[in-house]
This record gives structure tokens, sequence and C-alpha cells, in this order.
């Protein structure tokens, strides 16, 4: 019961987030309201019982990048944005494929019979020892090649970002 | 379920009680331990010592104008102080301050977010480290909003040195703790606590030294103090508030209890900082016990505070011995000494403890 009720404060704030974030014309305001989006998606993951995946959200998410991104909107200084009337692309495409990943998101979801539903990858994380130890063992025996392939991806942006940044002398 | 509540409210209550006495009287000391340092007094007028300081300080605040420049983005203008303060006092929840307590029949654990179960030992979240490293990573919105929110070159460029400064130094912080973490096996702080309670023991040989964490990782509580120096913005590394280049940083633009805010919000990251060291590299609560019942369930919290109150001293003491790093030195001391060294001790660490396993 109480859980629901959070459950519904935590995914309006979201939902109001994610509106907002579209809505504001200032970047920095748009910046902030996804921070309180990443925020109120981190306290459904807690409600979820995925305590570690809830503060890697905040240290990660609403932390070091969303930061990062108001560092550098502070630091070209951008100003508010002109709206635009919209176009006809945004409409006939935007809407249509909007409604078709809903429903892609929301078959999976009630699929049954599937590898891959939030039951199953829940259920990996045995309940007997607790979240940080069982998203390790996982991470480094049956998920270890995505992980190391995640990192060298990683390493690659950071290395394109160096080269980028590099002075020509 | 009644009496959790009241052991709750209480609790609160009181914990943020001491937090802000604590930073009041943090001010009074600093101000008489620079002063000494300095062949001064220090504050001696309001009350015996100038004890009284910190009350006249704080009726000061309330009372002066409370100035809101006009080309201010208003919103962001008053939402920095705020965030800023409440993400500080936000991390003590997390903080243990010693075993369980029984007060007529309720058994509650001293900590705001620790619960007991009915048979046996507190527990507590295991994330409580990470908690307040998020919360820290959220507080600096307090900082860089208040610069570009003022709209004042001097508030913008203290700011964009304070995000840039606490993003780098961010990193060298959590990777210092992680060697801690490998000794411990757990994010709990208490399960932490508890396992640095024995002494060291060397093949069979008892050494008598306490089982803290500050023997085997020396190196890290090193670059864990110096991070966190950097992270709450102190002297050598308070560059976001530089005073002989910026005025006054980020918050030159706040006047009366909005840069009261600020002050607090520095002085309680500080005591977070000294909470953190004391429980993963000083064993927490844990120190010799002796006496009649009474100070022997007192005496967990004296030494807790005492080994707060050295780290408190310690930055004060650096506070009137260093001079502020130029900030070119500042970075590249934070990416190419501090996280090198911090990443070697983690692959050491969890090398000597693999061959031990």
């Amino acid at each position: 019961m109480v859980h629901q009720v959070l459950f519904i404060i935590f995914a309006l704030i979201c939902v109001a987030g994610a509106v907002n974030l579209l809505l504001q014309r200032h970047p920095i305001n748009s910046a902030l309201s996804l921070v309180v989006v990443m925020g109120a998606l981190a306290l459904i993951y807690l409600l979820l019982g995925a305590e570690f995946v809830a503060a890697v959200q905040i240290i990660v998410y609403a932390g070091a990048i969303m930061v990062l991104f108001v560092f550098v909107i502070m630091l070209l200084n951008a100003g508010a944005e002109e709206r635009s009337r919209g176009s006809h692309v945004a409409l006939w495409v935007g809407g249509p494929g909007v409604a078709g990943l809903a429903g892609m998101i929301i078959y999976l979801m009630f699929r049954k019979d599937t590898h891959f539903n939030p039951v199953t990858v829940g259920n990996m994380v045995s309940p007997a020892q607790d979240n940080t130890h069982g998203i390790a063992n996982l991470l480094f025996t049956r998920f270890l090649l995505p992980f190391e392939i995640t990192s060298v991806l990683i390493l690659i942006a950071i290395m394109g970002a160096v080269v980028l940044a590099r002075r020509e002398r | 379920m009644t009496p959790f509540l009241i052991a709750a409210v209480v609790k609160i209550v009181l914990v943020v009680f001491l937090l802000l006495t604590g930073v009041a009287y943090m001010t009074w000391l600093e101000r008489k331990v620079v002063g000494r340092i300095q062949n001064r007094w220090g504050p001696t007028r309001v009350g015996p010592f100038g004890l009284l300081q910190p009350l006249a300080d704080g009726i000061k605040f309330i009372l002066k104008e409370d100035m809101v420049p006009d080309s201010v983005h208003k919103g962001l203008y008053i939402l920095a102080p705020a965030l800023a303060l409440t993400m500080s006092l936000i991390s003590i929840a997390v903080i243990p301050f010693g075993e369980n307590i029984t007060v007529h029949g309720t058994t509650t654990p001293l900590q705001i977010t620790g619960v007991t179960q009915t048979v046996g030992h507190p527990t507590d979240i295991n994330i409580g480290l990470l908690i307040i490293l998020g919360v820290t990573s959220i507080g600096v919105y307090g900082v860089a909003l208040a610069g570009w929110s003022s709209n004042s070159k001097y508030a913008l460029l203290g700011s964009l040195r304070a995000s840039a400064q606490m993003i780098s130094y961010e990193l060298a912080l959590g990777l210092s703790l992680v060697g801690v973490l490998i000794l411990a096996g757990s994010f709990s702080l208490r399960h932490i606590v508890d396992s640095q309670s024995q002494t060291w023991f060397l093949g069979s040989i008892n050494t008598h030294l306490p089982h803290w964490y500050i023997f085997p990782q020396v190196i890290a509580f090193f670059i864990y103090l110096m991070a966190a120096f950097a992270e709450t913005n102190r002297i050598p590394f308070d560059l976001p508030e530089a005073e002989t280049e910026l005025v006054a940083g980020y918050h030159t633009e706040y006047s009366s209890m909005k840069f009261a805010m600020f002050f607090m919000a520095e002085y309680v990251n500080m005591i977070t900082v000294g909470c953190i060291a004391t429980l993963l590299f000083f064993g927490g609560w844990h120190g010799p016990l002796f006496g009649p019942p009474l100070l022997q369930s007192l005496l967990p919290i004296f030494w807790f505070s005492v080994k707060i109150f050295f780290f408190m001293f310690l930055y004060i003491w650096i506070r009137g011995t260093l001079p502020r790093f130029r900030y070119d030195q500042l970075m590249a001391f934070g990416w190419k000494v501090l996280l090198p060294l911090a990443i070697a001790n983690i692959i050491v660490t969890s090398l000597i403890v693999a061959i031990w396993a």
C-alpha cells in the first residue's frame, strides 16, 4: 500500500519533470528538469529493492553526467531558445513512432514466456545475497563480455575526446 | 510502530540540533585557533572567551537585509543556497554514531536510518557510503547554480572553478575509499565499523594495534584527506572563493541568511568528511571501554566525537599553515597525482587480498 502510494508520487514527479524538460525554453531549466527525472527514477529503483542501482543512478547520472551538462551550458552561456512553429515531419513521423515504441515496450513487458522480461532479469540476482554482491557476481561471470566491451567503448570515447580537444601545434 | 516513529523523530531532532550546534562552535573554534596561530586573540567580547560569538553571528545574519540583485535568475538564485545546505545535511542521516541504545524498552541504533531487527544486531542499508557520495555530487549543483544565476563575472568564474574542481576530485575521493571497501566487503557503514573492532594479528602474534584500516590503507587515507579538502573547498584548495582574485567567488552576490546557508553547508560538509574518515579509517566509535556501566555506554560516542574533533582541528590547522594552490597546479595535482595513486592503491590492495584469500 505504502509502496503503491510512493510509486505513484515518484512516477508523477518523473513524468512532470520529463514534460517540463520539453516545455522549458532555457537550456539550464531543461537540464535541471532532467536531474529531477533521474532522481525520481532512482527513487523508483529504490522502491523495487534495487538499492545499488538507485545509488549508482544518482551518482553517475544525476551527479556526474548532468553536472557536466550544466557546466557546459554555463560555460557557453547559452540563452533562452526561440520557439519554432513545429514541423510537419515531427507530427507525421513522431506521433506514430511514439505509439509504436510504447506498444513494443508494453508487449515485451507482458510477454510471459520470454527470456528477457523484468521478472527473469530480476530473478538472476538471488534474494539470498544482497544486491551489490549479486550484481557484481553477474557482471564478472555471466555478463563479463558485454561489460568489458562497454568499457572499451567508453575508452574509445575518451580517446576521441582527447584527439578532438588536443591543440594543433 | 509508534515507538519506532517516536524514536525516529527524537533521533532526527537530536542529531540535527547537535550538528548545527557543532557547526556554530566550529566557526568559533576556527576563529579562535586561527587567531592564536596568527598571534591574535580571536573573538573575546561576547560571553566568556567569546563563547557566545556564534549566537551573535546568527542573530546578525538573520537581521541583515536580504538583498536580491536586479538581474539575477531569481528562481535558481534562491534555490542554490537551499540546495547546498539540504544536500549537506542529508548525509548525516546514514552515519552511525554507536551501537544500540535502549530507552524504556525501545531499542534503537544510534543512527537516523538504522533499524534494529527484533533479535540481535542493528542493521542499516547496504549503500550508506554510496548515499553520501551521491548526495555530495548533487551538492555541486548548489555551488554551480549559485554562480551562474548571480549573473556576475566573479561569481560565474568561481562556480566554474568549483564545478570543475569538485568533479575532478570526486573521482580520486571515490577511488580512495575502494581499498577500504575491498577489505571490509560491504558498503554498509555499520558493517565497516564493526569489522574494525578487533586488533591486527601478524601471523599469530597479537600486535595490540586496533584493527583500523588506516594501517593497511595509509596511502588511501591521505588521498582521501586531500580530495576531501578539495571537495569542501577549503584551503589550500579554496580557489572557488579565492578572495584575492574573485572577491568571494560563487557567493559574491549573496547576503544575509542566504550567504549563511552556504557558510553552514561548507561546515556541515567538513563534519561529514570527518565522520567518513573516522568511520572508514579510524574504527568509528571503537575505543577503550572502562568504568561503570553508564560511562561504558557513553564512551563510544565520546571516542567518535574525539576523532571527529581531531579532523576539524586538522582543517583549521592547515588553514592557518598553507597558502593557496594555483588553479593549473590544482587540476594537475588531482588528475596526474591523486587519481593514478588511488588506482594503484586499489590494484595493490585487491592483489594482496586475492593472494591471502
